[in-house]
């Protein structure tokens, strides 16, 4: 191994996790048990030997009659807040990869804009990046996987949002190769992502002119001798740097489309793009400029770039829930302890009644994304409910952020405490279009 | 395994209750609207309707209503008792169950639709049917079973502070002897019993407060007005005396010890299932609100795109998404609470939030749609004007606004009434 120590490391914050896991009343369960030590193995076996980001080649590779796809969940129509077994399974992991590793990481991972390695290596040990790929393409879906990826996003956006965005967008984009790639561009791309030393990629839907519509891109695909030609800007994506690969929206024959894009094509550089927050992704700028790739490299069809750009807002919905529960988690125990007047200030009904209404909006918005993707799982129609998420998401995930810092006052404006962070970080969660999806 | 829809062994009752809402409410709603205090004589027909579905076994709330056949016991707008004994532990998911509390939410979410103060006023349907059902011992509620029956906390000098009731009852032999006054009573003109809230001993505080089943032809009940509203006026407001009012002991709801160790429990409970059914009156007028001005707007050109980024949209329409986005919010909240009660769950805390949530959530759509569609929204001719002045209601009977906020806030941070008030 190139790097033991470094991976060892790794190993070990994964075993940890596992280990205390291991203790949960649900790892009683012998099939949900199997499929955890299934989980670990797949890191301990040596795979697939990962090249340097940047001169990452991919040979072409034939997979042969139909693309794998997860399975959809049929509907049992009853009324239900309760996960599955195997969904409260990766919560609970998630959330323990949030609590032991994520947290303690996140600011000094916003100051300096990376993922420490060892969290890297954590998350990647426990494969949540393989959450929405099929077990026969060596992911871990079983089903479709809305649910769960809302579930663990929420989960890893408590421990910190930026960092959540970072871990999860080359999973992303193994999502959507697994969602709707045909088999030559599975069999091609996603060992690279499911290897146990996967290379990164990112999702670049965002482009910098304000009033974005992701329907009515810049970034234009024009067909030249077989060829798709691109130019345009990608903005604020995440991990660009380290990025081997790029899934791209552009217009295509006047209609958005996704386009693969491996990072070595002549014609992309990248520019740093830092932003208000999301400083732990090291978010990036990607200009193409007469970028030339072949037409087989068109992922799904319009539908399916429908598909993503819903599915994105979903999955940032779920973010601004675990970063605002993060908010509410720290302001219940601070207004109760900071005194003003001789007295807590959640004495006072003005700062009681702003605790309570970001307790009322999260749940709401919780619901809201669960109902959403739930309906993505059994094949339901989920635009609407996923436009309502984006709104309440817009709106008061941002309020949330704000009012967490309003509650500290002043320090809540220093960045001794987290609240600041959590003020930038949410303002992205209802704004920015594509880098993530469930 | 989550799913948030609406449970499919509920559609025909509610297809039943939405018929009701289009074709009896809905087309009487302005009538009664203008002729307050009248009684809406085609809500006879309406119950029969409802009793019927209860009798053959196929509601489990049709208008608010569940059959007593299927659940054994009275249940009406407040059916909601926690389902503890029927529900598995907690966390099971085979032992999920969609029971009372998600029918009558979702059935009177559907009548509200078509009028909430005709809702209010379904026969047999009152919130003291509520208090029944949530405090009453076994043998009570097989008496007083498909009797309507009022509720009535409010005193002129006592509102949201419902602790602090000032009417009183006195053991007599086997009476209690009730004195005082009672206002903002909802169909007390209407109903058949009105369950009064009076204090044992107004120095031991709340624990003291006791619920009384009244004869609404007890000669100490008296009537001394019907109240002249904002809106909801086709449903009755009564204010009454107690003078002297003699009512038989066995008549007390519950236990008629002062237990000053069980905290103010019993009667207060009663909150906890009727929170979720004023939410749910609050989302059918939010829903009467959004239907109606989609509709109108659409005939001017302008539709909902639920995909394309709002800020490419016409305001209006705008508007319209970040609408549908709280209605769902609103709707989702109260859904919850009442799932939760039909599992066992305690909801006070989450019954609380629905109602905040949906209560501020109907008043400001509302007033919106009115904004929205100018002096159609604000003429007579559209009912729009109506439904914003019916809406102001729901954001305070049953705890206003802030009271839901006081609860919410008191068990999110873990504080008495005393530490914050």
């Amino acid at each position: 191994m190139a790097s033991p120590s470094l991976l060892d490391r790794g190993q070990r914050a994964g075993l940890r996790l596992i280990t205390k896991a291991g203790a949960l009343p649900f790892l009683q369960n012998e099939d949900v048990r199997r499929r955890v030590e299934w989980l670990l193995q797949r890191g301990a076996a040596s795979g697939f030997k990962a090249q340097a980001a940047a001169g990452r080649a991919f040979a072409k590779r034939p997979g042969g009659g139909a693309p794998a796809r997860t399975a959809p969940r049929p509907a049992r129509r009853l009324f239900d807040l309760t996960p599955t077994e195997d969904q409260a399974m990766l919560q609970a992991a998630a959330r323990e990869l949030a609590d032991e590793v994520i947290r303690p990481a996140g600011k000094q991972a916003d100051s300096e804009r990376s993922v420490p390695v060892e969290v890297r290596a954590a998350a990647i040990e426990m494969g949540l990046g393989l959450i929405g790929v099929p077990a026969e393409l060596d992911g871990i879906a079983e089903e479709h996987p809305a649910v769960a990826t809302c579930l663990v996003l929420e989960e890893l956006a408590r421990g910190d949002l930026s960092v959540a965005v970072a871990l999860m967008a080359s999973g992303s984009v193994a999502t959507a190769l697994a969602r709707y790639g045909m088999a030559d561009q599975q069999a091609t791309y996603l060992p690279h992502l499911t290897s146990s030393e996967p290379m990164d990629a990112a999702l670049a839907v965002q482009e910098p002119q304000p009033l974005f519509d992701p329907y009515a891109l810049h970034t234009v695909a024009e067909r030249r001798n077989g060829e798709l030609v691109v130019t345009g800007v990608k903005s604020l994506v995440p991990g660009a740097f380290s990025a081997a690969l790029f899934v791209i929206g552009a217009m295509v024959d006047d209609e958005p489309r996704l386009l693969i894009v491996p990072a070595s094509t002549p014609g992309i550089t990248i520019e740093d793009d830092p932003a208000m927050g999301l400083r732990a992704a090291r978010t990036g700028r990607m200009v193409l400029a007469e970028v030339r790739v072949p037409d087989d490299q068109l992922l799904g069809d319009t539908d399916d770039y429908r598909d993503v750009v819903r599915r994105a807002r979903l999955a940032w919905a779920a973010c601004a829930v675990g970063a605002g529960q993060a908010v509410l988690d720290q302001v219940i125990p601070y207004v109760k302890e900071r005194h003003a007047f001789g007295e807590p200030i959640g004495h006072r009904q003005a700062v009681a009644f702003t605790v309570a209404d970001i307790a009322i909006e999260l749940d709401a918005l919780r619901l809201t994304v669960w109902k959403a993707a739930a309906r993505l799982d059994s094949g339901q129609d989920a635009s609407q409910v996923i436009a309502e998420a984006r709104r309440l998401t817009a709106t008061h995930g941002a309020k949330i952020g704000s009012d967490g810092v309003q509650l500290l006052g002043g320090h809540g404006f220093v960045k001794e405490w987290d609240n600041e962070r959590w003020f930038r970080d949410l303002r992205a969660a209802g704004v920015l279009e594509g880098a993530l999806i469930v | 395994m989550i799913d948030l829809e609406v449970p499919k062994k509920l559609q025909p009752l509610l297809a039943q209750a939405r018929g009701m809402a289009e074709e009896v409410f809905r087309p009487i709603s302005r009538k009664y609207d203008r002729a307050e205090h009248s009684y809406p004589i085609e809500l006879d027909l309406v119950s029969a309707v409802i009793d019927g579905l209860s009798e053959s076994g196929t509601g489990q709330g049709a208008g608010a209503r569940t059959g007593t056949k299927v659940e054994g016991e009275v249940a009406a707008v407040g059916s909601g008792r926690s389902a503890k004994d029927k529900a598995g532990k907690a966390g099971d998911a085979k032992a999920t169950r969609n029971g009372t509390n998600l029918a009558s939410v979702l059935s009177i979410l559907e009548t509200s639709r078509g009028d909430v103060g005709l809702t209010l006023s379904i026969p047999r349907q009152g919130l003291g049917n509520a208090a029944i059902a949530a405090v009453a011992t076994e043998e009570q509620k097989a008496r007083y079973g498909n009797r309507w029956a009022a509720m009535a906390i409010t005193e002129p000098e006592v509102g949201s502070d419902s602790g602090a009731i000032r009417t009183t009852a006195v053991k007599d032999g086997d009476e209690y002897v009730l004195n005082g006054e009672k206002i903002f009573v909802t169909a007390g003109e209407r109903a058949e019993l009105v369950v009064v809230w009076a204090t044992l001993d107004r120095s031991l505080g709340k624990q003291a407060i006791k619920s009384f089943v009244v004869e609404r032809s007890n000669p100490g009940l008296k009537l001394v007005r019907l109240e002249h509203k904002l809106g909801i006026r086709a449903s009755d407001t009564a204010a009454f005396v107690l003078d002297n009012c003699r009512v038989p002991a066995e008549d007390l709801l519950g236990d008629p010890e002062i237990r000053t160790s069980a905290g103010f429990g019993g009667a207060m409970q009663t909150f906890d299932n009727t929170r979720p059914l004023v939410a749910a009156m609050a989302l059918g007028l939010t829903r009467a609100c959004l239907d109606t001005t989609r509709e109108l707007l659409a005939a001017e050109g302008v539709e909902i795109d639920w995909d394309a980024p709002a800020h490419t949209q016409p305001y209006a329409a705008a508007r319209l998404i970040a609408m549908e986005a709280e209605y769902e919010a609103a709707y989702l909240l109260t859904l919850r609470a009442a799932w939760m009660a039909d599992n066992g769950q305690p909801n006070s805390m989450q019954a609380s939030m629905a109602k905040a949530k949906a209560g501020r959530t109907c008043v400001n759509v509302a007033l919106e749609c009115v904004e929205l569609c100018g002096a159609t929204g604000y003429g007579e001719s559209e009912l729009l004007e109506k439904w914003a002045r019916d809406s102001k209601i729901l954001d305070i009977f049953e705890g206003t606004q802030q009271i839901q906020l006081l609860v919410v806030a008191r068990r999110l941070l873990g504080l008495s009434s005393r530490e914050l008030r």
